[in-house]
């Protein structure tokens, strides 16, 4: 068992729900509000060092009463050690936990991708919207199990919604270097970014 | 019978010189035997079809002996769109500009399972055909479309181009979709389309 399990059962007894070893890999459950506490730990504590996040991702089971699981694989490259991180959201409540992009610049990403499959929602995020499909869809989140592999609305409808976009609409200041061409920008997407406004929701 | 004025009748004397060759032809011939020599691409390649069309423009399938070896990366001097792989809903509409502002005269392939019909994917992500997004010439069976495949779609293409004539006046006509809808095909024929294939149709739907 990777020895990080151990320290967080000693260091947050509150927190910490079990751990399990599949294959040699160690599996940390912990209480998803502490998610931000136990990362920050591991990333900076000297014995732990967990300096990469390679990815963040969910698990929901087909049995409805099983809770969803939100993963965080971590890996620690000055000591070659990987751990899996869950935190357990019940299907009732709502599905939150807080974002680790604080301490991980690279969770940006992997977070949206995860709330835009998953519909879970990370609190923190500094911007938290769709990834892989386009802003203003309304059909929910495809990963779901409840949700049906050809999506919600009948095909001319997806269509219709689809062909409704602005191919523009897709950038934010963030996240091209559009800034330098801004200038060359069309009027309107000028005036929606200047008032802050992301394009396309 | 009075439809047509009589022409005017006057005499052409032709005098080629010494070994000049020439010869009389239809003018919408010598067009369409320009154009469908000289089909310049603008490659949509969008998943694992675009492969097998690099292998097709590559030295040993070599395109270049269709006129085809100028890739038009620009939709502005292309002629005919090859969409290679399968479009994802989000791609829809960059598809739909692309197209239009390709210039006429223009012509679509649309090669594979995925572009032809969606394929495989038959889930909510994957336009199921790129017929209901753009109007295509030739289809290109495969999965993919090996490249002599891609080339016979091609060459038919190629005879469809020579067919054309310049009296048809619909002909360079473009296709303009419903302003409300976008949609240029009924949308009751977009779900039929896709209706009785794939493995979810039993699903539920919201009845949107
Ligand atoms: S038809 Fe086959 S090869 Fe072509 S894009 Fe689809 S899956 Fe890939």
């Amino acid at each position: 068992m990777n020895p990080s399990a151990d320290r967080l059962r000693e260091r947050f007894p509150q927190a910490f729900v079990r751990a399990e070893v599949v294959w040699g890999e160690t599996t940390v459950f912990v209480q998803p509000g502490a998610v931000l506490d136990v990362v920050r730990y591991l990333h900076d504590d000297e014995a732990e060092r967990y300096d990469y996040l390679s990815d963040v991702t969910a698990v929901e089971y087909r049995d409805l009463e099983l809770p969803l699981q939100v993963v965080w694989h971590l890996r620690s490259l000055p000591h070659r050690r990987f751990l899996r991180l869950k935190a357990e959201l019940p299907k009732g409540a709502p599905l939150v936990v807080p974002s680790v992009f604080p301490i991980y610049a690279g969770a940006d990403w992997l977070e949206r991708e995860c709330y835009d499959m998953f519909g879970i929602r990370f609190d923190g995020h500094p911007d938290l919207r769709r990834i892989l499909m386009w802003e203003q869809y309304q059909e929910g989140y495809p990963l779901r199990k409840d949700f049906p592999l050809r999506g919600r609305f009948s095909r001319s409808e997806q269509l219709r919604q689809a062909l409704a976009a602005q191919p523009e609409s897709r950038y934010s200041m963030h996240e091209l270097t559009i800034a330098d061409a801004f200038e060359d920008l069309p009027q309107d997407m000028r005036q929606r970014l200047a008032r802050g406004e992301r394009t396309g929701e | 019978m009075g439809l047509t004025t009589q022409p005017e009748r006057r005499q052409v004397t032709v005098s080629p010189g010494q070994g000049e060759g020439w010869i009389t032809t239809r003018l919408d011939f010598l067009v369409n035997w320009g154009r469908a020599n000289s089909l310049w691409p603008m490659p949509f390649g969008t998943a694992c079809c675009a492969i097998e069309f690099m292998a097709t423009a590559a030295s040993k399938y070599d395109l270049a002996r269709f006129g085809m070896e100028r890739m038009s990366f620009s939709p502005r001097q292309a002629d005919v769109l090859i969409c290679a792989g399968r479009v994802p809903f989000k791609l829809a509409p960059v598809l739909r500009r692309i197209w239009q502002q390709m210039l006429q005269p223009k012509w679509a392939i649309s090669m594979g399972a995925c572009a032809s019909s969606g394929g495989m994917f038959d889930n909510y992500a994957v336009v199921q055909g790129i017929d209901t997004i753009i109007p295509v010439d030739v289809y290109v069976p495969g999965c993919p479309p090996r490249p002599e495949g891609l080339i016979y779609g091609i060459m038919m293409l190629q005879e469809k181009v020579k067919r054309e004539r310049l009296s048809d006046e619909r002909l360079r006509d473009e296709m303009e979709p419903d302003p409300q809808s976008h949609l240029y095909i009924p949308p009751s024929a977009i779900d039929e389309l896709s209706e009785p294939f794939g493995n979810s149709v039993h699903q539920t739907r919201s009845g949107l």
